[in-house]
C-alpha cells in the first residue's frame, strides 16, 4: 500500500441518451488519467446516460454482463474506474448504479439508495433503489460508494465510515439552483459543507465528481473536488465547465486525522442499533394507532 | 419592496450572467444551430437577451429585429438603435403595419366592428413571432425568448406571441433581477430608466393596464411562488387583499399560456401526458 496517490476527476457532461458517444468519452479520458499516472478515476452519476433518461430508462439501460459495461470494466486493468449507468437487473429491474471497477473486474456495485422524487426530482418513478452500503479493498485502502442524494442522509457515510472506508467516492449530478448573492450557487454551498463536515467526522477522504452541462434548462454545476480527512480542499474543479482535473492524496494523514479526532473509535454502534430499534418499534406501535 | 425580500432577489450578477451564457451558448449549440434571431423592442428585456446572446455566441451570430407598427414610439426605435450600436449588431426592420392592417381591415368588414386594443395588441404580438419565426428559417436560426418570471406568472403575455419562442434564458428572472442583470452587463441608461411598456397602443405602460407596479408584483410573486407562502397567510402580512386576489386570479387563469395544448388521453400513451422525454433527447 502506496501513500501517495493521483485521483483523477472526470467532470464530464454527458450527451442525453447517446451511450455509445458517452461510453468513448469516459475510455478517452481514462487513457488520459493514466498518462498521468492517476491510480483512480472517478466519473459522475449516470456520466454513460445523461441525468433526466425519462422514458429513455428502457433504451439505455445496460446489464452488468452488457457489452457496453464490460468495456469500461477491461478498461480498469491499470487504473480503477468508477463510472455510473442505468443497470438493468436479470429480474428487470432499474437502477442508478455505480461500479468501481479494478483489475479488469467489478470489484464493487453500488445501488443508489435514496432516490428523490420531489420538487425538480422524478427518480423514484423510474427506478429501484439499493439496499446496501458496502466498502471495498483498493490498493490504497478501503473505498466505499454513493451516489449524489445518497449523500444527503447522514445514514449513508456513516454506515460507509463504520464499514472502514479510507475513500469515499461520490459520483453526483448535482443540479444549480437557488443563485444568490453569494458567488456560488445554493445548492454548491450546501454539498461543500456537508462533504467538509463528513470528511472531518469520520476522518476519511471524500472524492466528489459532479457533472456539468444542461438538461431542458437545468444546469449541473460541476464543482467537483476532493476533501481531506483534515477537512481542506484538494483541488476544486471550476463551475460550469467540462474537465478533467487531478488531486493528489496523502494517505498517512488519515491515519494522523483519526488520531487527533477519534469520533469513530467512540461511536457506540451497539446503542445506535438498540435505538434503532426502539424508534422502529415505537414508530410501528404509532402507525398502527 | 420589503428589504429583506429585495435582499433574497439580489443576485449574484457574474454567477447568474455566466450561467445564462453558457445556457444560451450550449442549449443552441445542442439544438443543431449556431445563430440565433430574437425581436428587439427597445424595452429592458430584449435588450438584455442580446447581451446575453452576443456574449455567448459573438455578435456575427446574433440577429436581431425591430418590427415597428406606424403606433410604436419612436424613442422604442431609438433605444433599440442605442443596444445595436453598443453591441456592434446590424438589425433588420421589418415594420409590421401592413400585414396587420390588412388583416384587421378584412376581420373588421366579416365581424362589422372595429377591433379592440386587446385584439389589435395581441396580432400585433403574433405577426412579429411570424416574422421571426420566418427568418428563423431563412437564416437558419433559433428563435430567443425574452419574457420574464414575472409576465410568464402574470400570463402577461401573448400566446403564441411574444411568448412563444425556442429557448428562454430569461424565464426564471424576475422583472427585479432582469433589471438588475441588465445594469451589470451594460444596458444603456435611456433603457434601464424608462417605464416598462408592452408598446402595442401610444402610450401604454405596462403598470397601468397591470393595474399594479412591477416591484409590488414581484415581492408578492416572490412569496408566493418561491417561498410557498399562500394567499391567506400573506394577507395576514398587511398586503391589499384585492391585489392579492388579483394576483393570485391571473396566476391561476393564465396557466394555459405556460403548458403546451391539452391532449385527450385514448392510447395507453400520449404525448405530453406519458411520453416522457426531455426537448434535450440524444444531446
Amino acid at each position: 500500500m502506496t501513500d501517495r496517490v493521483t485521483v483523477a476527476l472526470g467532470q464530464l457532461r454527458p450527451r442525453l441518451g447517446d451511450v455509445s458517444a458517452n461510453l468513448e468519452q469516459h475510455l478517452a479520458w481514462i487513457e488520459q488519467a493514466k498518462t498521468n499516472h492517476a491510480a483512480l478515476i472517478v466519473f459522475p452519476e449516470l456520466g454513460l446516460t445523461g441525468y433526466q433518461v425519462q422514458d429513455l430508462t428502457l433504451d439505455v439501460a445496460r446489464t452488468t454482463k452488457h457489452p457496453d459495461i464490460q468495456r469500461l470494466v477491461a478498461a480498469s486493468q491499470d487504473i480503477d474506474v468508477v463510472f455510473s449507468f442505468v443497470e438493468e437487473s436479470e429480474q428487470h429491474l432499474f437502477y442508478i448504479t455505480a461500479i468501481y471497477a479494478r483489475r479488469g473486474q467489478i470489484a464493487a456495485k453500488h445501488r443508489k439508495v435514496y432516490l428523490p422524487t420531489y420538487g425538480m426530482f422524478d427518480e423514484g418513478r423510474y427506478f429501484a433503489c439499493g439496499e446496501e452500503f458496502r466498502t471495498v479493498p483498493t490498493d490504497f485502502g478501503r473505498s466505499g460508494l454513493m451516489i449524489c442524494e445518497d449523500a444527503w442522509h447522514v445514514s449513508s457515510p456513516y454506515l460507509l465510515a463504520l464499514g472502514g472506508a479510507d475513500l469515499i467516492c461520490v459520483p453526483a449530478s448535482g443540479p444549480a439552483r437557488s443563485v444568490a448573492e453569494q458567488d456560488r450557487f445554493g445548492s454548491h454551498v450546501f454539498w461543500r459543507d456537508l462533504l467538509q463536515v463528513y470528511a472531518r467526522l469520520f476522518g476519511t477522504y471524500f472524492i466528489f465528481v459532479n457533472r456539468t452541462g444542461f438538461e431542458d434548462g437545468v444546469n449541473f454545476f460541476g464543482g467537483s473536488g476532493v476533501i481531506s480527512p483534515e477537512g481542506e480542499w484538494l483541488v476544486e474543479a471550476p463551475e460550469l465547465t467540462e474537465t478533467l482535473c487531478y488531486a493528489e492524496l496523502d494517505l498517512s494523514v488519515i491515519r494522523r486525522a483519526r488520531y487527533i479526532t477519534p469520533i469513530l473509535r467512540d461511536e457506540k454502534k451497539h446503542l445506535v442499533l438498540r435505538e434503532l430499534e426502539r424508534l422502529l418499534e415505537h414508530r410501528e406501535r404509532r402507525d398502527a394507532e | 419592496m420589503k428589504q429583506a425580500i429585495e435582499k433574497k432577489l439580489h443576485l449574484n450578477a457574474k454567477l447568474t450572467l455566466d450561467v445564462l451564457t453558457a445556457f444560451v451558448r450550449e442549449e443552441v449549440t445542442k439544438a443543431g444551430f449556431s445563430r440565433i434571431v430574437m425581436g428587439l423592442s427597445g424595452g429592458i428585456d430584449s435588450a438584455l437577451v442580446a447581451y446575453l446572446a452576443v456574449h455567448a455566441l459573438g455578435q456575427e451570430n446574433v440577429q436581431v429585429v425591430m418590427m415597428p407598427y406606424k403606433t410604436s414610439s419612436a424613442n422604442s426605435l431609438k433605444d433599440a438603435e442605442e443596444v445595436c450600436t453598443d453591441l456592434n449588431l446590424k438589425p433588420l426592420v421589418v415594420p409590421i403595419s401592413a400585414p396587420v392592417d390588412a388583416f384587421f381591415q378584412n376581420m373588421d368588414s366579416i365581424f362589422g366592428e372595429p377591433a379592440s386594443n386587446l385584439r389589435r395588441g395581441n396580432r400585433m404580438a403574433r405577426e412579429r413571432m411570424c416574422t421571426l419565426f420566418d427568418i428563423s428559417a431563412i437564416q437558419n436560426a433559433l428563435v430567443l425568448g425574452t419574457s420574464n418570471k414575472t409576465e410568464l406568472l402574470l400570463g402577461y403575455g401573448t400566446q403564441f406571441g411574444d411568448l412563444a419562442s425556442a429557448i428562454n434564458p430569461i424565464g426564471d428572472l424576475y422583472k427585479i433581477q432582469v433589471r438588475q442583470l441588465s445594469k451589470a452587463i451594460g444596458v444603456p441608461n435611456s433603457i434601464l430608466e424608462k417605464a416598462p411598456s408592452a408598446d402595442l397602443w401610444e402610450n401604454q405602460t405596462d403598470e397601468q393596464e397591470l393595474g399594479f407596479d412591477y416591484d409590488t408584483a414581484d415581492e408578492i410573486l416572490y412569496q408566493l411562488v418561491d417561498a410557498r407562502i399562500n394567499p391567506d397567510e400573506l394577507a395576514t402580512f398587511g398586503y391589499d387583499s384585492k391585489l392579492l386576489g388579483l394576483i393570485v386570479r391571473r396566476m391561476r387563469l393564465n396557466q394555459y399560456k405556460r403548458k403546451p395544448p391539452v391532449i385527450a388521453k385514448i392510447s395507453s400513451r400520449t404525448v405530453g401526458i406519458d411520453f416522457r422525454y426531455l426537448r434535450d433527447w440524444g444531446n
